[in-house]
């Protein structure tokens, strides 16, 4: 008993020490992303939240104190389009992606994982009515498992958090604003439940795909589905309200989830790599009257992206999964030219968006390795876009776009304690993160995988769940 | 390459905005005959054609001296310019689907197609389904977006197939005693076929009463819900009211009889009988139905139901005063129609006129579109092709093509552009290559 009251203390001691519930830097370059940069300032967080930011912020007594000398602080980086935190929906690691012949741009990010095999067979769908691979009512939020391991792996790039999407089927459900913390309890990180229905299409199989198979089996049958499931939303939204106002002598309208959670989504995600792909889908929602958010953006960099863009004043979410030369090619295959200008002017679309004031924002698209993300994003840089903007661009400009800018986004005052503490520019080579506060704990950057690979050795991809 | 694409669409801006005149051609207008004179193009309009014609001021002059001017070739059936699976085959009946939805501005076969001298062309669904989607004509204005080829006004069509394409998925994958993994798809049977349509057309009716009634309602200031819109049901509803045409993908006599009886008992005309190679069995009765015919010159024998047909149907079809039209349906053959018409000079001995008609105001006719294009006549779109020799030659190459009076492809700036688009090509691949990962040293070597 007499050892074990000063294990218990020391054990208090430490974990208080590891995660106090206060705690400044001071001396450090900081960089609050919505005003201008301090080069020697204070920043004060206390039960999570950023108490004070500024020259001379006044440091609470009792505060744990870190001395930023020769460090600088940035917002924390924000994930725009991810499934971490969904660990059955870990995307095959990208080198594999890229091994094949004849892989002349990634794996188009557009086509939707095949939603789960149901326990029990099912006829294929006949039609919109039974609702192919709609999973609409989910929320991310409800999904949302602490082990992934790629949590970790992405906070030590300086990610603490995700708008994370149950990125399956047609209608996947809606994604949800997660922290990265290390939470006993997934409910801890969520931010925001619900942010916006995630939507894919696919290009259909073959020349004679799909026969015998579900509907929808083609472009224009997925269009044609989505078409109509708005219809019957809004339709459903009709009798319902009918129905409330007064039920008797009506027939009882069916309940029906899809619908629901459709109709519950503030905004869709829809994805968009080619310009022809991004034309066809503005004016998709613009028809289906639905604020949307463009995923992909594989052709941003092309001259009619912009303008095209902008004249629906959507937002876009553009992939960090540059187009990348085909590794070992068949000599006999043929490169169209698009392929060869996707690859060589494909990171320059970040800047080219900021230059035509698209908001936009970037996003991981399968990258989960430190040095893969931070390779991506200054490529962007070196394509032509600022340091600045491309801070921006993975912090204040996601939160906009998702309408929580009041929390997350930036170094101010009342906003959420996400920061990353680094020695050096963000996305430079020799960077070193230092630590990561997310919910205003510290987090230390997990250590560097092997060198010379650049990711983690994960032997079995995906075995995490 | 893009950049270059610009830069020549922009020089080619102001040909639109003044007047063109094409000089000394041979002018093959198929509706009045054939003459050596001037075509006058205006505002995207022909404006004159004649032997001496009235010159605007500040018109760009083309001399096509020996040169031959025919209005664009129209392709009645065509699957080019479509992005993903042009089959929504996993039902029997996919008119909810929309070719309208999935145009790929990008396809190359549209400027392959341009370069064979075709200006027009009706985009369809594939056949794998007794009633399939919904098709759109298109214009091959190449380099504008999706909706800059929409062929404005044109009605539009809906597809039916008959016969084996759409019973095949009847039978199960592996063959009628594989294991079944998946369920095989109704129809089966050529008897199948037909119910699926009368089945389709009855929902149809049913439908249409059901908005009928609502719109009464309302006439009568009633406060009611609207029915569900069921986007299936609508094409058919509006083929039911003469609102949408019929393009039906068919080949045997018995199915056509069969189709045509159909269309008689909904009250409703079918527009086009695509491919049709036995229509020559059946032309009384086609031509008593007053359905058009669009068939293939000399194809046939690629599946059974195609083994009877003969190279004389289109003008037997013509000499029945059918309408009737040669299409494609192939993105390589879409490149050469003109000689596809030619066929019909030498197996049925129709005139040139008559078998340019074939490619130009006959399917402009069965497309509902022959007020604006399909011959070469004051008024209509200028849309020309512009040949070196007379174009029912085997030998006869395009020179330009003009949709809206607005050059879309020139053969000569075409080849003349090669050389600068390969180099910039060329650096490309040769930055690419800079810019790969050197090999680690002391790999093996590249065997």
């Amino acid at each position: 008993m007499r050892k074990l009251v000063p294990a218990l203390l020391l054990l208090c001691a430490w974990a208080f020490a590891s995660n106090p519930r206060t705690l400044a830097i001071r001396n450090a370059k900081i960089v609050s992303v919505s005003g201008p940069v301090l080069s020697k300032g204070t920043v004060v967080v206390r039960n999570g939240l950023i108490e004070a930011v500024g020259v001379n912020a006044p440091i609470p007594a009792g505060a744990w104190i870190i001395d930023g000398e020769g460090m600088t602080v940035y917002p924390g980086l924000i994930d725009a389009f991810s499934t971490i935190g969904i660990p059955s929906l870990a995307a095959p690691p990208t080198t594999a992606a890229r091994g094949g012949r004849n892989q002349a741009t990634p794996a188009q990010p557009a086509a939707p994982t095949p939603a789960p095999a149901p326990a029990t067979p099912v006829a294929p769908a006949k039609g919109p009515e039974d609702r192919p691979a709609t999973t609409s009512w989910v929320l991310a939020a409800d999904e949302i498992d602490p082990s992934d391991r790629r949590i970790e792996s992405v906070r030590s790039a300086g990610f603490t958090t995700t708008i994370t999407f149950p990125a399956r089927g047609i209608f996947g459900g809606q994604g949800s604003i997660v922290d990265l913390a290390s939470e006993e309890r997934a409910g801890e990180m969520v931010v925001v439940p619900a942010v916006g229905q995630y939507v894919a299409v696919s290009r259909g199989g073959g020349m004679f795909g799909g026969f015998g198979a579900g509907f929808p089996n083609s472009l224009m049958g997925y269009i044609a589905y989505i078409r109509q499931t708005y219809l019957d939303a809004e339709h459903y939204r009709l009798v319902k309200e009918a129905y409330a106002h007064d039920p008797r002598g009506m027939e009882r309208p069916q309940y029906d989830r899809a619908l629901e959670g459709v109709l519950a989504s503030k905004r869709i995600l829809l994805p968009a790599n080619r310009v022809v792909e991004m034309d066809r889908m503005l004016r998709f929602a613009a028809e289906l009257g639905q604020p949307a958010i463009l995923y992909g953006m594989r052709e941003a960099y092309r001259p009619e992206a912009a303008p095209l863009v902008k004249k629906y004043g959507s937002p876009v979410l553009v992939s960090l999964h540059w187009s990348e030369a085909p590794h070992d090619p068949d000599p006999e295959a043929y490169r169209t030219m698009r392929s060869l200008e996707d690859v060589d002017q494909g990171p320059a679309a970040p800047g080219l968006l900021q230059k035509a004031g698209v908001p936009f924002a970037l996003y991981s698209d399968g990258l989960d390795q430190p040095r893969d993300l931070q390779r991506a994003v200054k490529k962007a840089i070196d394509a032509g876009l600022s340091r600045q903007d491309a801070v921006r661009a993975l912090t204040l400009s996601p939160a906009e776009i998702y309408g929580v800018a009041d929390r997350l986004g930036s170094i101010d005052v009342g906003k959420i304690a996400n920061l990353v503490v680094t020695k050096g520019d963000l996305f430079d080579d020799h960077t070193q993160i230092e630590m990561i506060f997310v919910d205003g704990k510290q987090y230390k950057p997990a250590p560097e995988p092997p060198a010379g690979e650049g990711r983690a050795t994960t032997e079995q991809p995906g075995a995490n769940q | 390459m893009r950049q270059s694409w610009i830069l020549a669409l922009a020089a080619l801006a102001p040909l639109n905005a003044q007047p063109i005149v094409i000089q000394n051609a041979t002018i093959m207008t198929v509706t009045s005959g054939t003459l050596q004179g001037s075509v006058v193009i205006k505002d995207g309009k022909i404006a004159d054609v004649g032997e001496k014609v009235m010159m605007p001021q500040h018109a760009t002059i083309i001399d096509a001296g020996g040169q031959y001017v025919i209005p664009g070739i129209i392709d009645c059936h065509s699957h080019i310019a479509v992005d993903g699976n042009v089959n929504e085959g996993t039902v029997a009946v996919s008119s909810m689907v929309n070719i309208k939805d999935v145009i790929n501005p990008e396809d190359i076969a549209i400027y392959r197609a341009l370069a064979g001298g075709v200006t027009t062309a009706n985009i369809l669904h594939g056949s794998a389904n007794p009633i399939g989607g919904q098709t759109i004509v298109l214009k091959m204005r190449w380099g504008k977006d999706a909706q800059g080829l929409i062929f404005e006004g044109a009605l539009p069509g809906i597809k039916f197939a008959l016969g084996e394409n759409p019973k095949r998925p009847g039978n199960p994958p592996g063959g009628r005693f594989s294991a079944q993994t998946m369920p095989a798809r109704y129809p089966a049977t050529r008897m199948g076929v037909e119910d699926t349509i009368r089945e389709a057309l009855n929902e149809a009716k049913a439908y249409k009463a059901e908005w009928d009634e609502y719109g009464a309602k309302v006439a009568r200031g009633e406060h009611a819900i609207p029915p569900r819109k069921d986007l299936k049901l609508e094409p058919l509803k509006e083929v039911l009211e003469g609102k949408r045409y019929v393009h039906a993908h068919c080949y045997r006599e018995d199915e056509i009889l069969m189709l045509l009886r159909v269309a008689d008992d909904y009250g409703f005309k079918i527009r086009t009988l695509q491919h049709a190679l036995e229509a020559y069995k059946v032309a009384r009765e086609i031509g008593a139905s007053g359905t058009g015919v669009s068939t293939f010159s000399d194809w046939w024998a690629f599946k059974i139901e195609a083994y009877d047909a003969i190279p004389f149907n289109a003008a037997i079809m013509q000499k029945n005063g059918i309408v009737v039209s040669l299409n494609s349906d192939d993105e390589e053959l879409i490149r050469h129609l003109n000689t596809e018409a030619a066929k019909a000079m030498k197996y049925g001995g129709v005139s040139e006129t008559e078998a340019l008609a074939m490619v130009t105001i006959n399917p402009a006719k069965q497309l509902g579109i022959d007020s604006r294009v399909g011959s070469i006549e004051v008024g209509k779109d200028a849309d020309l092709a512009i040949y070196d020799r007379d174009p029912l030659s085997d030998y006869a190459k395009v020179q330009k093509v003009l949709i809206d009076g607005q050059v879309y492809f020139d053969r000569d700036s075409d080849v003349g552009a090669r050389p600068a688009k390969a180099l910039e090509k060329q650096k490309l691949i040769d930055n690419e290559k800079k810019s790969q990962p050197k090999p680690p040293a002391g790999g093996r070597p590249v065997e």
